[in-house]
């Protein structure tokens, strides 16, 4: 039998402007069986999205396809006219975009839009779709399945977005699915629910897919065959298990040994306990008239405390709307607090930056996340770093040239590159430049926001080998906050783990995954994707057997109580519900704001 | 200002070469003909183009293009003038309203908001009704009239610029706010603000057609070109260059201006 999707050859070529045509995809040939999985891994630019479109018959405007055959489900896409091209799209073979927050319109009720694409096609009457469309739901283990229709996009969280898009793709009973790294957007608690209801659908209606991503770990769950793109070219394609487990190409070396979790701790011995460099006390920030308690109304960032050590690395952690970037905005004086303090070196700070001296806002500098938007597009680089090197240091002409040299050399750039503009550099390199601008400063504490979240796993890598190499050669303290575990893990001395704007705990990094921790440190370290087939079955199955109590709604609660109340698999009834969980300080390990004490835990019963 | 930010490249080159030369005509131009202005000769009306009347006639006889050079000046120099005033006022506003206190905005929003609600016809009319017709009235409404059109262009886009983590590094720095607003928040948004100031300088040479054509422009025998347009309405029968050479010198001065400006902010 042939294949469900065949690729033979396929070429595409591109323009820009008026310029001479370029390749984007070069020569890939790929097969998918009825029923299989095929992975698309590659990093930003190398044309895996573009070859998913293309099974789709879509290609972006400039862009051509020149040589090659794509057949799909028996129809050859390549010699469709638009208007056959309409009416296999959605029927024969349907898409997942990435970002499910924007998919959607936010002005339509979910059932509406669910039903629209079989409805387009004429398959059934609506009155039959909306029951296939309540089937769907409750595959993709989606919450009140009957009713989840008649709710608006703007009411519902990311995950379930991104499943009730896949439940649109499938209400046609398509042949193939084009997933466009549907997970990405999501944080990893969230990522595990999605990917498991994935994985249930296509396991129950044998679908054929292509799966593009960039994430090795989610490959493994998720996916039978691989092809490693680069360029546009294929470097290597086969089973999962022989590319991630026995990868020939360099380059897919390459990529695992990025995606790999390594530790970049120099050496385990134990340093002498050195002195403090920034204390956070009782932080709280928030927007909002302040209520009779003295606090604002909605509290962002509640009671936080830890400190950072001359030399260290802390890193914050926690998903989306935590707190994270609030806390960094907080720090660095441009989002100004209601309650607590903040100490540098031991003198307090003000919260606003403007009326800190410039002594304390040179050793404090800020790094921040995106970084398209980090520089002055248009500022030459060199202009911009010495501009810092000038308005803290003084320096001018010359001596300012050197040191902006310094500076790039420092963060493994050519001084060549300083007469360049932003736009002219690749993202990895503007993050560099990000790094050698806060370094202008000569700082002893960088608060690093987010910094590696939208760059490619070999470029992150890189990014983090050099701030560990700075930590160690200028002796710098560092904020790392993140969602990423792996890359906190592999550079950080400390972690805070924040919740709901509490850091819930405060511990050595080295002991998480071992010893105890707070519930949700354990349910954030546990859906961490690992590189190993069958990963996602068992971490589903081992929470199933963890009798989870009923759920209760958030809503009724008292904010004194535990913040991790409503999804805590651990929670005593008559305590939890009752009391504000304490801080207790386990000897050795971390400080955690629980109510269990240690022996309960299940670590320490099993 | 419109032209030095950025490096010069071609397209630059060609937008300053276009306004220099406008503005040379404007000031240098009426020194070109010998003959007076407002001077009747003994020449028929509306006579064809001759030796002794380049343009020929217009419609009491006089020189057609000693008009038009006169005609050119009034309308380049009050535009300009009405445009530079109200760009300059509107992204003042504009860049105040994002890095200034709220109430600031709310303030030159709300006032913008009541300006842009008045029809601008009438709003001119009404204005030179009470002051009487003069050349700083004139520039002095049709700056006001623009100003809010600009001030929202700017605002949108400095809004936009504000918000990106470069300005917030630039805050967490401790820099000024008029370093942050001259050196991070201006040159990105120079492009745009560029265009605009095209789209404004045609709308003031449009306005100012408008009420010449109504009789409340520049006043005779002085002339600006929309009143020689309306002057010669009758010379139009006659197929007169004294009526159709101003309206073609509309069409190359408010098209040229605007595509030029349009390149070289464009593209960055």
């Amino acid at each position: 039998m042939a294949a469900t999707i065949q690729v033979e050859n396929l070429e595409i070529v591109g323009r820009r402007g008026k310029g001479a045509e370029l390749p984007i995809v070069r020569d890939v040939s790929f097969s998918v069986q009825r029923g299989e999985m095929l992975a698309l891994i590659g990093e930003s630019g190398s044309g895996k999205t573009t070859v998913a479109l293309s099974l789709l018959g879509h290609i972006r405007k400039g862009c051509r396809i020149a040589g090659g055959k794509i057949r799909v489900a028996g129809y050859d896409v390549t010699a469709l006219t638009p208007h056959e091209c309409r009416s296999i799209r959605g029927r024969i073979i349907s898409y997942v975009a990435q970002n499910a927050g924007s998919a959607f319109n936010p002005a339509l009720s979910i059932m509406r839009q669910v039903v629209e694409p079989a409805l387009v096609h004429r398959i059934l009457p609506r009155r039959d779709l909306e029951a296939r469309a309540v089937s769907l739901f409750r595959a993709l283990a989606l919450p009140d399945p009957e009713t989840i229709g008649e709710r608006y996009p703007g009411e519902l969280s990311g995950g379930q977005l991104q499943r009730l898009m896949a439940a649109m793709a499938l209400m046609t009973d398509p042949e193939v699915v084009v997933f466009d790294e549907p997970t990405t957007a999501l944080d990893v608690t969230t990522q595990i629910e999605v990917l498991a209801a994935f994985k249930a659908v296509f396991a129950e209606r044998g679908i054929t897919g292509v799966y593009v991503t960039h994430d090795l770990s989610v490959v493994a769950q998720i996916a039978d065959h691989a092809v490693v793109l680069k360029d546009g070219a294929i470097k290597e394609s086969g089973t999962v298990s022989k590319i991630l487990f026995q990868p020939e190409d360099p380059y897919s070396q390459a990529l695992l040994t990025a995606a790999e979790p390594r530790s970049r701790q120099a050496d385990l011995a134990r340093q002498p306990e050195q002195p403090s460099l920034l204390d956070v006390r009782n932080l709280v920030v928030g927007y909002g008239q302040p209520t009779s308690a003295g606090l604002p109304e909605k509290v962002i960032v509640n009671h936080v405390n830890f400190s950072v050590p001359k030399g260290s690395m802390l890193g914050v952690i926690g998903e989306s709307g935590c707190g994270k970037s609030t806390l960094a905005r907080a720090i660095s004086g441009l989002q100004p607090w209601a309650a607590g303090e903040l100490l540098l070196n031991g003198t307090p700070l003000a919260a606003d930056v403007r009326e800190r001296t410039p002594e304390q806002r040179r050793h404090l500098q800020l790094v921040a996340q995106n970084a398209d938007s980090v520089l002055n597009p248009s500022k030459p680089i060199g202009q911009a770093l010495e501009r810092v090197v000038r308005f803290y240091g003084g320096l001018r002409g010359g001596a300012a040239t050197r040191r902006v040299n310094e500076l790039l050399d420092m963060v493994r750039l050519s001084p060549t590159l300083a007469s360049r503009l932003p736009s002219e550099l690749s993202g990895g390199q503007k993050q560099r430049i990000n790094f050698a601008r806060a370094l202008a400063a000569d700082p002893q504490i960088v608060l690093c926001d987010e910094i590696t979240a939208a760059l490619d796993t070999v470029v992150a890598a890189a990014i983090l080998d050099l701030m560990k190499e700075l930590q160690r050669d200028l002796g710098l303290a560092f904020i790392f906050i993140t969602h990423d575990l792996h890359a906190l893990q592999s550079i950080c001395d400390r972690v805070a783990v924040l919740y709901a704007g509490q850091a819930v705990e405060v511990g050595p990094a080295v002991a998480l995954g071992q010893g105890v921790h707070h519930p949700y440190t354990r349910l954030l370290h546990d859906s961490v994707p690992l590189m190993e087939p069958g990963w996602l079955e068992a971490t589903q199955t081992r929470r199933l057997a963890e009798a989870t109590p009923a759920p209760i709604s958030p809503l009724s609660l008292d904010p004194g109580l535990c913040c991790f109340l409503a999804r805590c698999p651990d929670r005593v009834s008559g305590l939890c519900d009752r009391v504000p969980p304490p801080v207790r300080s386990v000897p050795e390990g971390p400080r955690v704001l629980c109510h269990l004490p240690a022996f309960d835990r299940p670590e320490f019963s099993t | 200002m419109i032209v030095r930010i950025g490096s010069f490249r071609s397209r630059h080159d060609r937008a300053v070469v276009l306004i220099a030369f406008w503005l040379l005509l404007a000031l240098l131009g009426p020194l070109c003909s010998s003959y007076d202005l407002g001077a009747i000769g003994s020449q028929p009306v509306f006579s064809g183009p001759s030796p002794a009347h380049l343009l020929g006639t217009d419609y009491l006889g006089r020189d057609t293009l000693a008009r038009l050079l006169n005609g050119i000046r009034h309308t380049v120099l009050l535009c300009f003038a009405s445009t530079v005033l109200s760009c300059s006022i509107g992204t003042f506003l504009g860049i105040a309203a994002v890095t200034a206190r709220p109430w600031v905005e709310a303030l030159t929003g709300r006032l913008a908001d009541g300006f842009l609600s008045i029809p601008s016809l009438l709003f001119a009319l009404l204005v030179i009704a009470v002051f009487g017709t003069s050349t700083t009235a004139l520039i002095v409404t049709m700056g006001v009239i623009y100003t809010p059109g600009a001030y929202r262009t700017s605002r949108a886009l400095a809004q936009r610029i504000a918000r990106l983590d470069f300005v917030t590094v630039a805050r967490a720095r401790g820099e000024s706010t008029t370093y942050i607003i001259l050196q991070e928040i201006l040159p990105n948004m120079a492009g745009p603000m560029i265009t605009d100031v095209g789209l404004r300088f045609i709308y003031s040479v449009l306005l100012l057609s408008n009420l010449s054509f109504l009789g409340i422009g520049v006043q005779p025998p002085e002339v600006d070109l929309g009143s020689m347009v309306r002057e010669n309405m009758l010379g139009m029968a006659y197929g007169s260059p004294a009526m159709i050479v101003p309206v073609i010198v509309i069409a190359v001065l408010t098209v040229g201006i605007n595509l030029a400006l349009d390149s070289s902010g464009g593209r960055r």
